[in-house]
């Protein structure tokens, strides 16, 4: 095992909660406010972690096991996902499907944890948050599988570290159309407007918020940290097929970190200025984002 | 990667819009984008044989699709005085997804046909394809007469890019003809459009049907 397959995964452990202190500060910057430091969700992280866990009596284990698995399947899909040039700690043919697997096992154990409690409001975003991802899924899936093609590899590694200026002169459009539809699948798989508002405390239109109401302390830290990941891996993926590969390790790598940082603002800048959408319209915005990854996989065979 | 693909695709995704997008107003301004897309589609197809033959063609199929056709449709679901809403039989999401299976089908299909050598770009005929089907979709899945004149127009629009495609072989006047049908077209479609509208109050054609005396 190569020692620099390593450095992917300490840089998603280490840097994945400063996306979302930078979107929040684009946010503030956005609105006119200072907003909280870029470390903001490091701190919150330090002071849940000191804190003891309240446990309502009509939990079970199941309740006390989810965000640790949901941690867990976060960290096992970020030895997957590789940053530039750098393959991944783990890497073999067919690995996005795991990766797609391995979220989906997040989602599952937060929706099992949510369901646990007994409370109809997180029934309701449980409900939601499985039908969205439902759709969610399949564009995910179609893109990469366009990737794969284009790419000639099955294996995440290689299919985002081959993807190169080539590619983009040839197929642009279709890359571009893939790009696209990975994007919407980004905010949608990490509750970002327009699919649910983070910010948002309503119980009738929260999803992801409202699933995890009911943890606190140390269990919120790990629900908090995994969701940090799941941002961190899925912006590697948008970020990872759109820097062409230079050839130079280190050089890429910055690219890389630059066009991660730019997500995350892009991200930032989505927030401010669209409002979410009406639930109903939902749907069709993922089902239409699976329209362009098919409509991109099509014309790319030809 | 030339300027014909990116026109393509650009003919695709509004296809992909139009079976997605619940507003009349909306998708009168898709179709209109398509039209001018469209027109520029073969001076930029023929780029090494710029002739006056093709700008003509350009000019007129702008002209007509991309100012006359949405002029005329707007005036016309001004005066019928419809909702803004497309009021399907299929439902949106339905009706991307059957795009989808349209769009493959149309690859498919490409596949087995015979195609001439000379066609600018090997997607040129599977969008050709999949704008005729995709136009003949939206005529039988929406209720509006007026969603009906867009499937009309997208249906036609699919002609002619594979019209284009192909214009070394056809002649300017097949396509000029081409085009003055489907301006008579919509303009007999737009007076009745307004003639069914001021005799029935509403121009949903499955309520039509279902009338006696």
């Amino acid at each position: 095992m190569n020692p620099e397959s390593f450095i992917p995964l300490l840089l998603a452990l280490l840097l994945s909660p400063l996306l979302p202190g930078i979107i929040n500060r684009t946010k503030a910057l956005f609105a006119g406010r200072r907003g909280p430091p870029l470390l903001q969700i490091y701190f919150d992280l330090g002071k849940l972690l000191r804190k003891g866990a309240v446990y309502s009596r009509t939990t079970t284990w199941i309740f006390r096991a989810g965000p640790m698995l949901e941690l867990a399947a976060a960290l096992a899909a970020a030895m997957l996902v590789p940053l530039g040039n750098f393959a991944a700690l783990i890497a073999f043919p067919a690995d996005f499907l795991l990766f797609a697997g391995l979220l989906g096992l997040m989602r599952f154990f937060t929706v099992l944890a949510a369901l646990d409690t007994g409370s109809s409001f997180e029934g309701m975003g449980a409900s939601r948050e499985v039908f969205f991802s439902a759709l969610a899924e399949p564009a995910l899936l179609v893109a990469l599988a366009t990737l794969a093609r284009q790419a000639g590899s099955f294996s995440l590694s290689t299919m985002l570290g081959q993807v190169s200026g080539g590619h983009w002169l040839h197929l642009g459009p279709v890359l571009a159309l893939v790009m696209i539809a990975l994007m919407i699948v980004l905010l949608a798989e990490n509750e970002r407007i327009p699919v649910d508002d983070p910010n948002t405390h309503l119980e009738l239109t929260m999803i992801h918020e409202v699933m995890v109401l009911d943890h606190g302390g140390p269990d919120f830290a790990f629900i908090v940290y995994g969701a940090a990941l799941k941002l961190w891996l899925l912006t590697a993926l948008v970020v990872g097929m759109v820097v062409p590969a230079t050839g130079a390790s280190w050089l890429d790598l910055a690219l890389v970190m630059g066009g991660m940082f730019a997500v995350a603002v892009i991200v930032g800048v989505v927030e401010s200025v669209m409002a979410r959408l009406r639930l109903v319209m939902v749907p069709q915005l993922l089902v239409g984002a699976g329209a362009l990854a098919a409509a991109a996989f099509l014309l790319g065979l030809k | 990667m030339n300027n014909t693909n990116i026109i393509l695709i650009l003919v695709v995704l509004t296809n992909l819009k139009l079976l997605g997008s619940s507003r009349l107003g909306a998708s009168i301004r898709v179709v209109a984008m398509q039209g001018v897309v469209l027109g520029l589609l073969p001076v930029l197809a023929h780029t090494n044989e710029l002739s006056l033959r093709y700008a003509v063609l350009a000019a007129g199929t702008i002209a007509l699709k991309g100012i006359v056709f949405p002029w005329f449709l707007f005036r016309a679901v001004r005066e019928a005085e419809v909702t803004r809403e497309v009021e399907p039989y299929v439902g949106y999401v339905t009706s991307l997804l059957a795009g989808v299976l349209i769009l493959a089908v149309s690859f498919w299909m490409c596949e087995r046909l015979p195609m001439p050598e000379t066609l600018a770009s090997s997607w040129l005929a599977p969008v050709a394809f999949f704008s005729i089907f995709a136009g003949l979709f939206l005529i039988v899945s929406r209720k509006r007469a007026v969603n009906q004149v867009l499937g009309f127009l997208v249906l036609e629009n699919g002609v002619y890019t594979f019209g284009v495609g192909l214009a070394p072989h056809t002649s300017l006047l097949v396509e000029a003809g081409v085009l003055l049908d489907v301006f008579v077209a919509v303009f007999v479609m737009g007076i009745t459009i307004f003639h069914i509208n001021r005799e029935f109050d509403h121009i949903e054609t499955n309520r039509l049907s279902t009338l006696k005396d």
